[in-house]
């Protein structure tokens, strides 16, 4: 049961993408060119897509088990760090060279996009690097500590 | 600042938030989870994770969605500007990036701004404001 409602919450949200018009990259990169010709559009899909979230997150709050019985699993940390504002600003970068963030690039194969399975497969190598490089941190005697 | 009134779509915008607000909610209230693509997606390259089923589920509902979509509405209108090498580096900074910062666009601009994290809506402000200077940068400094 948690696995179709998986499924139904993944559908419902690239059906909401695909109708906002977020999985065309060249929209997007209308939104994020504020200089030129502006397209506000993605304003618009966040601000609905918050105005429906907003109270379902607080009933979410002062649950510990979801209605199928999983464990409510919420974001803890309010830490504003440098990973959090590095990894922010390099995320930005690469969203504003193509025009894909991770959700409308996963779409896109399923738009039979080679440009889009081109994306994913180079962001799944970054997440992959991600990986490697807080295995290889973790793995030293002392880790450097920087935050 | 000039908007392009013929681009915004400021219906579909708003219907299609709406849809993304609802996935949000049904994977919150019927998993317990985070609708953060990011995570969701860099969590199933870590072996250790216990729980793949429920976020292979998702993605592939994330993906299987255009394919079910021309049985209710015509295909949407894509279209990519970026080549193969921009694509390559694109890919490789958002999947770094988005980890680093442990959310993108639907974990920090949608779930976390709708939980009043204070966290999410630096991130947000960072990865917009660093969106429109790369796109700035790009579209009017080094292809003008």
């Amino acid at each position: 049961m948690p696995l179709l409602n998986a499924l139904l919450s993944g559908l419902i949200f690239g059906a909401g993408l695909l109708l906002s018009g977020m999985a065309n990259p060249a929209k997007v990169l209308g939104f994020l060119d504020v200089a030129g010709a502006w397209d506000p559009s993605l304003m618009l899909v966040m601000i609905g897509a918050i105005a429906v979230a907003f109270l379902p997150f607080r009933f979410a709050r002062t649950r510990t088990k979801s209605w199928l019985g999983e464990a409510m699993s919420l974001p803890r940390r309010q830490q504003i760090d440098r990973r959090l504002l590095l990894g922010s600003a390099l995320f930005g970068i690469g969203w504003g060279i193509a025009g894909f963030c991770p959700g409308p690039g996963l779409l896109s194969i399923g738009l039979g996009l080679p440009q889009g399975l081109l994306f994913v497969l180079a962001m799944l190598a970054g997440m992959a690097l991600f990986e490697v490089i807080e295995r290889a941190r973790a793995a030293k005697p002392s880790p450097p500590t920087s935050r | 600042m000039a908007i392009d009134w013929a681009a915004f779509t400021p219906l579909s915008a708003l219907a299609g938030g709406t849809l993304i607000g609802l996935g949000t909610a049904l994977l919150l209230l019927g998993n317990g989870r985070i609708a953060g693509i990011s995570g969701i997606l860099g969590a199933l390259l870590r072996p250790a994770t216990g729980e793949i089923a429920w976020r292979v589920a998702f993605v592939s509902g994330l993906i299987a969605a255009p394919l079910l979509w021309p049985l209710l509405a015509p295909r949407p209108v894509v279209h990519v500007e970026a080549g193969a090498p921009a694509l390559l580096i694109a890919g490789l900074l958002v999947g770094l990036g988005t980890r680093y910062a442990s959310g993108c666009t639907s974990g920090h601009g949608v779930c976390g701004l709708a939980r009043l994290s204070k966290r999410s809506l630096v991130a947000t402000l960072v990865f917009m404001a660093s969106g429109v200077l790369t796109v700035g940068i790009t579209r009017y400094f080094l292809f003008a």
